[in-house]
């Protein structure tokens, strides 16, 4: 699946590149699709090969999958894969059509614009300002067995998307590159989800640490808005994710309930995954928590109390320090005198 | 020359990969070929063809600019003709392998600063790297990897380009080309199939081009739009930070000022690197210390962090006040060595003392992650 995050990035071009170099090696190849108005590069390369020609309707066209099951390809391409078949389909979706010619063994190499993919048009529609209404769910990309990006700048895109009615280039391109930024990231996230279970199926506990995962701590007492607010903000920067914990305590004061309700409440807001953690001793807690997510950097809230046993011995937030391995320990010093865990 | 004064800088782009034979030098070409198509000047001022036979065929009809040969001990070593480059003066200049050393003798010891001197003479320069040279991934390579990248860029030169672009592959059809004899010789393609070209490390060097990317990206949309732009950040807790990050002798020091730089890449925080060296100042220091020291100061200077010396016997005590003079938001510490562990001393560490001095700052102790050296 060649993933683009606009029309005019070059996917067609790469599709069809891939599929003649696969003929080249001596490979069945067919194409089942094209899109409207291809470029001349796009055009000379369609020359080279076999097209299965639409099923037309009269609410439009689809793909021929008759047609395309008694030509039986090894490798069958498909420009556009976010594509609504008009009614009297067989399928309603395009992508319906593509699995069950992979459930008939063969392969589909297969177009798609970030526009399409479900979970992520809400973000899309928000930078666009255009609702789209075709669209393929993100696990169907998922169980692609390889998914490629197409990246280009968004001046190349928006110099090939000239004649389009827009009527200020500027705005088009910081579109263009919001778009971009989260096409790739989306894409680091399929590689990633790969990874782990790669990793996973092989019994591999080593954490790669390809991306930032930052864990809050949260106590009853801490002052947990600050904590979640830059954790928030830096999981964004950095593209990663946001974790928040907090181990379970017995005995609580209904004001140290009302405060930890808040602040689980604030961990939500920041969209962050919440975890509730038991063990008689919270720092293990936590540590066997962060190693077993791939944690990177771990916030903890830290009371300036030092009592007359804080002095005697490691507190809670020297423990993480000291026992922690590959994880950075973020400190957030604590203004009122109540103590970390 | 139609402007007498300093020539326009010229535009750098960057096409970024994850390992050999993804396809970097193939899209320059292609890249140099459709410019040249489109009417403008371009040659190729250096190019590795590692004998491929695709790429080879994309040169077909550009001009090069014959290497330059450099004696050294004995042997004979080519190397980019930057002052031919300059000579012949073309819009567009065409260099693979950014990241590349050259070879002592050379005018200048990277590649990345021949290529800074194209820009200044105003030629557009289109150039390639793999994501595991950038330095501030280092030691996160190195423990992907278990390779320490020697060659390395800093971030800051990245960040020069005006445009970062990825070519992408995936590892499986990397392996395919490695074995088809595509990407090295056959007794090189072995050995790099016993290193570095596991399937799964390649997915996770593929996942960081992938995320260097995307952050490039943000990062030039921001200098675009700046602070204010269309959509306000989710919930930005972020202040502006100050960040500093505590020098010492020690090899800890590296991997802190690396991970210290990519933060404040990231929260677009300003980075200092602090290091106290006792009343009698850096010359008081054991030789062998100081030039430790030094070394590392360098290092952080390198990658454009502001060094400061401070003169004080008690190391916490002058961090902190550094810190609060100087409207520092965050002090990056070393984690204190795992052989102190519980020892009534591991509570005298820095970083412990630092921590409870720093009642208003925050304090960011950094995991030992296997640096190499400066």
């Amino acid at each position: 699946m060649f993933l683009g995050y606009a029309s005019g990035v070059g996917k067609s071009y790469r599709m069809l590149d891939e599929g003649r170099r696969r003929k080249m090696r001596g490979q069945d190849v067919v194409v089942a699709s094209v899109q409207p108005d291809p470029t001349p590069e796009v055009l000379a390369l369609l020359q080279g090969f076999e097209t299965i020609p639409s099923r037309i309707m009269a609410a439009g066209q689809a793909i021929d999958m008759d047609a395309v099951r008694r030509r039986r390809p090894s490798v069958c391409l498909i420009d556009g894969l976010a594509y609504r078949n008009p009614p009297g389909s067989a399928n309603p979706e395009r992508w319906q059509d593509v699995q069950e010619l992979l459930d008939c063994g063969i392969s589909v190499i297969t177009t798609i614009n970030l526009q399409y993919i479900r979970e992520k048009q809400p973000q899309v529609e928000a930078i666009r300002g255009k609702v789209v209404t075709d669209s393929v769910p993100a696990s169907f990309l998922l169980r692609a067995d390889d998914i490629e990006v197409v990246d280009a700048p968004p001046e190349y895109v928006s110099r090939r998307a000239a004649e389009a009615p827009v009527p200020d280039r500027h705005a088009l391109e910081h579109a263009l590159s919001k778009l971009r930024e989260i096409a790739l990231v989306f894409a680091a996230e399929v590689v990633d989800s790969q990874l782990d279970d790669y990793l996973k199926s092989h019994g591999v506990t080593q954490t790669y640490g390809t991306h930032e995962r930052i864990l809050v701590c949260i106590t009853p007492r801490s002052n947990a808005a600050l904590m979640i607010g830059r954790g928030r903000g830096q999981a964004d920067r950095f593209h990663g994710a946001l974790f928040v914990a907090y181990v379970e305590q017995a005995e609580l004061t209904a004001h140290d309930r009302a405060t930890l309700q808040a602040n689980l409440d604030a961990a939500r807001k920041a969209d962050a995954h919440i975890e509730i953690l038991h063990g008689e001793d919270p720092v293990a807690a936590i540590l066997e928590y962060a190693t077993r997510e791939g944690i990177t950097q771990i916030f903890v809230g830290h009371s300036q109390r030092s009592g007359f046993w804080d002095r005697l011995r490691a507190n809670p937030v020297e423990r993480l320090i000291l026992e922690s391995s590959g994880i950075d320990v973020r400190i957030f010093p604590q203004k009122e005198a109540s103590s970390v865990s | 020359m139609d402007d007498p004064g300093r020539p326009r800088q010229g535009r750098l782009k960057v096409i970024l990969g994850y390992a050999a034979g993804v396809g970097k030098t193939f899209k320059m070409l292609e890249e140099g070929q459709q410019l040249k198509g489109l009417g403008h000047d371009v040659v190729i001022g250096y190019f590795e063809p590692h004998g491929r036979k695709d790429t080879i065929a994309k040169t077909q009809g550009l001009e090069s600019v014959p290497r330059r040969v450099i004696e050294y001990r004995g042997r004979s070593f080519e190397e980019m003709d930057t002052e031919g480059i300059l000579a012949r003066k073309p819009e567009v200049c065409l260099v693979d392998e950014f990241p590349h050393t050259n070879i002592p003798g050379s005018e200048r010891q990277k590649r990345w600063e021949d290529v800074q001197v194209l820009l200044a003479a105003g030629i557009d320069v289109i150039t390639t790297m793999n994501v595991q040279h950038l330095e501030s991934l280092n030691d996160q390579i190195h423990e992907i990897t278990g390779v320490h990248v020697r060659e390395t860029l800093p971030d800051w030169v990245l960040k020069t380009a005006s445009e970062v672009v990825l070519v992408d592959l995936t590892p499986g059809a990397l392996l395919n080309r490695l074995d088809r004899g595509v990407v090295y010789a056959p007794d090189k393609a072995r050995q790099a199939r016993e290193n570095f070209f596991k399937e799964h490390t390649l997915a996770a060097l593929r996942e960081m081009a992938m995320r260097q990317t995307a952050h490039e990206v943000d990062l030039r949309h921001f200098d675009q739009v700046g602070h204010r732009g269309a959509e306000p950040e989710r919930a930005s807790g972020l202040e502006h930070e100050r960040i500093l990050i505590h020098v010492t002798g020690a090899p800890t020091s590296v991997g802190l000022i690396r991970r210290g730089r990519r933060v404040a890449d990231y929260l677009r925080a300003d980075c200092f690197a602090v290091s106290v060296v006792g009343c009698s100042g850096i010359e008081g220091l054991r030789p062998e210390l100081r030039e430790t020291l030094e070394r590392h100061l360098d290092f952080a200077r390198k990658l454009h962090i502001e060094t400061r010396i401070v003169d004080a016997e008690d190391e916490a005590e002058a961090l902190v006040e550094f810190a609060r003079s100087n409207g520092i938001t965050q002090i990056f510490l070393a984690k204190p060595e795992r052989k102190r562990l519980f020892r009534p001393q591991a509570r005298q560490h820095l970083a412990l003392r630092v921590i409870r001095l720093a009642r208003d700052i925050q304090v960011t102790v950094v995991a030992n992650r296997g640096a190499s050296g400066a």
